[in-house]
């Protein structure tokens, strides 16, 4: 799809922050770099197929960081393992994944093989399980360099130690003949963000990179992401949990929840404007450091079982807008404040101007039984 | 109502005061491999921790892992023997308590750990689970079955689900039968160890909304042991902040958020990301060098100054070597609440 497909591999430019080149062999800022067309993953059951994605559509841009938030089973993980195919066989995956225009799910293993790591590279939750115990980071490194480009061992692991640098990694001629185990955990996902940057990749995936760890820790994870990206010119999909990490370094958002997109926008859209009642729910759940809240609002029940899903909304059983409409019909994503800021809502228009205490309800306790409690306890 | 008169570095007293906590040091040892298993080290999990929880109040006791929070607070229900110092509740020393009386004090004090997946017996129905602790003090016989079902209605879930097992629950859920059951005995003090950081953020606030209802009905003491600084500035009335086995710095949640003084709670507030994309972008950072030193081996003096950004950035060799020599009290320094660091400075970050 861009221009230079076809230069790719025959300069190879070994030194770090070589995404000066990026301007000429990649295209501009701004250009679609990698396209998800209607992607649905199943599994399979004894319950029945696991509908785990449900026909998720976006579009990702040259240098942009695009933050995808959900929680527990809202199928954002499902989504970027099944990008890279990196599923198991039984999983069943359907619609498009363009990138360089080609379809990365109907590519071989094979063909994949030369993408994978090499242009689009990922970065796991758990630095542990994505090092390999047995080998010294600098032979890691090497390695995923050595994978893409036909170098010595000794040019590769000089690379290692250029990688390891440019992630903050102290003493870095030393650490390459370290193990795992003898580095931090802080200190392992740098390297796990070295090998991810080892080929001047066109797309990083991180999914929960900083979870697994302290918060100190986290907000250096967070630098070296930072420096890997802009070394590197590569976009960026950042999968996680925490809001506060997507307002802080997300271009724009997209939220899911039971395996939907169910909105998106730029994250000024998205935190300040939600159009989404599970939004402004989660928004309302969150305790905020910087000013005292007297009630959070939580959302009441559990997300749903994405087994037999009955029709209408997923998130009907929990909303306290929901009426008959959303109970029969699920809603598609539809523009709300803007082109680009959807939302799937029957009833976003109801959400101009409320905030979360205004919908949810923040009372938990049943006020009886703890009445009742409370005389007890004093007699 | 309550008398506060300041004691230097151990917060205010009151006469309300539910449990005091004097010195608490516990040592680990670490055994050498092979037979013998001779003691070859010393892990310093908490060296010379005081604090006081009045009755109602909440105390957050906050810092990463490895500082010694958890091993704080199974100090103080005396679940973990302390090396030396006094455990003091409602007037009682726990540590030269006879075992007989520790039991019969238990009912008063109790714990809701983290996990929800590993602190629930997989083979008790909820009903038995929430029963357990009244059958164990002999209290069941008593009407104990309505006060099974009034518990779960409590902390919000039906009571005719009580023969059901945990893992037919969500994890939301089974931390609210965690809640039921440390309620089970009425207790006057709830540990509360990472009780929500296993959760989604939307169910965390339902936990944290159930904590907080029954601490306004109930007038229980919370002490909070979580490295969610944002969690504990909702919960908390009073924060202590620990690094490597000691507090570094303690005040009300609003002093400490509004005008924290340690550097490495300067640096953990300004670590922790804000969910407002202008106020979060516009932020100024304070970042730590490194990792956590080992506790079997802390630095001499200060023992955040091998990470501590004032100390490499803004302090000359003079100064650095008080930080090397000396290591710094919990006292107040001039800065409204007690703080250790000798260049204890307030600064605003939020």
């Amino acid at each position: 799809m861009t221009s230079s497909g076809s230069v790719h591999h025959e300069e190879i430019d070994l030194s770090p922050g070589s995404g000066d080149a990026a301007g000429t062999r990649r295209g501009r800022a701004g250009d679609v770099v990698l396209e998800v067309r209607d992607l649905s993953v199943s599994f399979p059951s004894g319950d029945g197929p696991v509908r785990a994605v449900r026909g998720v559509d976006y579009v990702l841009r040259r240098g942009e960081v695009l933050g995808i938030v959900g929680e527990s089973g809202s199928g954002k993980s499902v989504t970027s393992m099944a990008i890279m195919g990196l599923l198991p066989t039984t999983a069943t995956v359907t619609g498009q994944v363009l990138f360089d225009g080609r379809d990365l799910l109907s590519l071989s293993e094979n063909a994949l093989n030369g993408i994978r790591g090499a242009r689009v590279a990922m970065i796991f939750q758990d630095p542990m399980t994505s090092l390999n115990p047995v080998y010294t980071i600098g032979a890691q490194i090497a390695e995923a360099v050595r994978a893409h480009h036909d170098v010595s061992k000794e040019k590769a692991l000089e690379r290692a130690v250029e990688l390891l640098e440019t992630v903050r990694i102290p003493n870095a001629r030393e650490r390459i003949s370290s193990f795992p185990h003898e580095l931090s955990g802080g200190m392992r996902q740098r390297v796990v963000i070295a090998i991810a940057m080892a080929n001047d990749p066109d797309v990083i995936i991180a999914d929960e990179p900083t979870t697994a760890l302290d918060v100190t820790v986290q907000a250096q994870i967070m630098e070296a992401l930072q420096v890997a990206q802009d070394a590197t010119g590569a976009a960026m999909v950042l999968i996680t949990h925490d809001l506060g990490v997507i307002a802080g370094q997300a271009d724009r958002v997209m939220v899911m929840y039971a395996g939907k997109l169910v909105e998106s926008g730029t994250a000024e859209d998205v935190f300040y404007t939600p159009r989404m009642p599970y939004t402004l729910g989660l928004l309302g759940s969150l305790p905020r450091m910087d000013r005292p809240t007297e009630r959070l609002t939580p959302i009441p029940g559990s997300p749903p079982s994405v087994v037999n899903m009955p029709p209408g909304c997923p998130f009907e059983p929990r909303c306290p807008k929901a009426t008959d409409l959303c109970r029969e019909t699920e809603p598609e994503l539809r523009e709300t404040t803007g082109p680009e800021h959807l939302a799937a809502c029957h009833h976003a228009e109801s959400l101009v101007g409320v905030v979360a205490d205004e919908v949810f309800d923040a009372r938990v306790a049943d006020a009886d039984t703890l009445a009742k409690l409370a005389s007890e306890g004093e007699k | 109502m309550t008398v506060e008169t300041r004691t230097e570095g151990l917060g205010p007293v009151r006469t309300d005061t539910l449990l005091s906590v004097r010195n608490v040091v516990k040592h680990f040892p670490i055994r050498s491999g092979g037979l013998v298993r001779r003691t070859v080290g010393e892990v310093h999990a908490v060296c010379g921790v005081s604090f006081d929880l009045a009755e109602g109040e909440t105390l957050g006791l906050v810092g990463e892992s490895g500082c010694g929070k958890s091993t704080t607070a199974r100090v103080v229900l005396n679940l973990l023997p302390a090396t030396s110092g006094d455990v003091t509740f409602q007037g009682t020393d726990l540590m030269s308590l006879p075992r007989k009386a520790m039991r019969s004090l238990r009912r008063q004090m109790q714990i809701v750990f983290q996990d929800p997946y590993a602190s629930l017996d997989p083979r008790l129905p909820v009903s038995e689970l929430i029963a357990e602790p009244l059958r164990i003090h002999g209290l069941y016989d008593d009407g104990g079955r309505q006060q099974v079902r009034d518990l779960m209605k409590t902390v919000g879930l039906k009571p005719e689900h009580g023969n059901r097992y945990a893992h037919e629950f969500s994890g939301g859920q089974r931390q609210r039968i965690g809640i039921a059951r440390a309620l089970a005995l009425r207790p006057k003090l709830l540990v509360l160890d990472e009780p929500v950081s296993a959760l989604d953020v939307s169910i965390q606030a339902g936990v944290l909304n159930l904590l907080d209802e029954l601490q306004t009905e109930l007038g229980l003491s919370y002490l909070f042991v979580s490295h969610d600084l944002s969690v504990v500035r909702h919960i908390a009335d009073r924060i202590a902040v620990m690094y490597l086995g000691k507090i570094v710095e303690t005040g009300t949640a609003e002093q400490l958020f509004t005008g924290p003084a340690h550097p490495y709670t300067q640096a953990l507030i300004s670590a922790i990301p804000l969910p407002d994309p202008r106020k979060e972008r516009a932020r100024e950072r304070i970042t730590v060098v490194g990792d956590l030193p080992s506790p079997a081996n802390p630095p001499s003096g200060c023992r955040f100054r091998t990470r501590c950004p004032k100390f490499a950035h803004e302090l000359d060799t003079a100064q650095q070597s008080r930080c090397v020599d000396d290591e710094p009290t919990l006292t107040s320094r001039d800065q409204g609440h007690p703080v250790a660091c000798h260049y204890a400075a307030r600064r605003e970050l939020l």
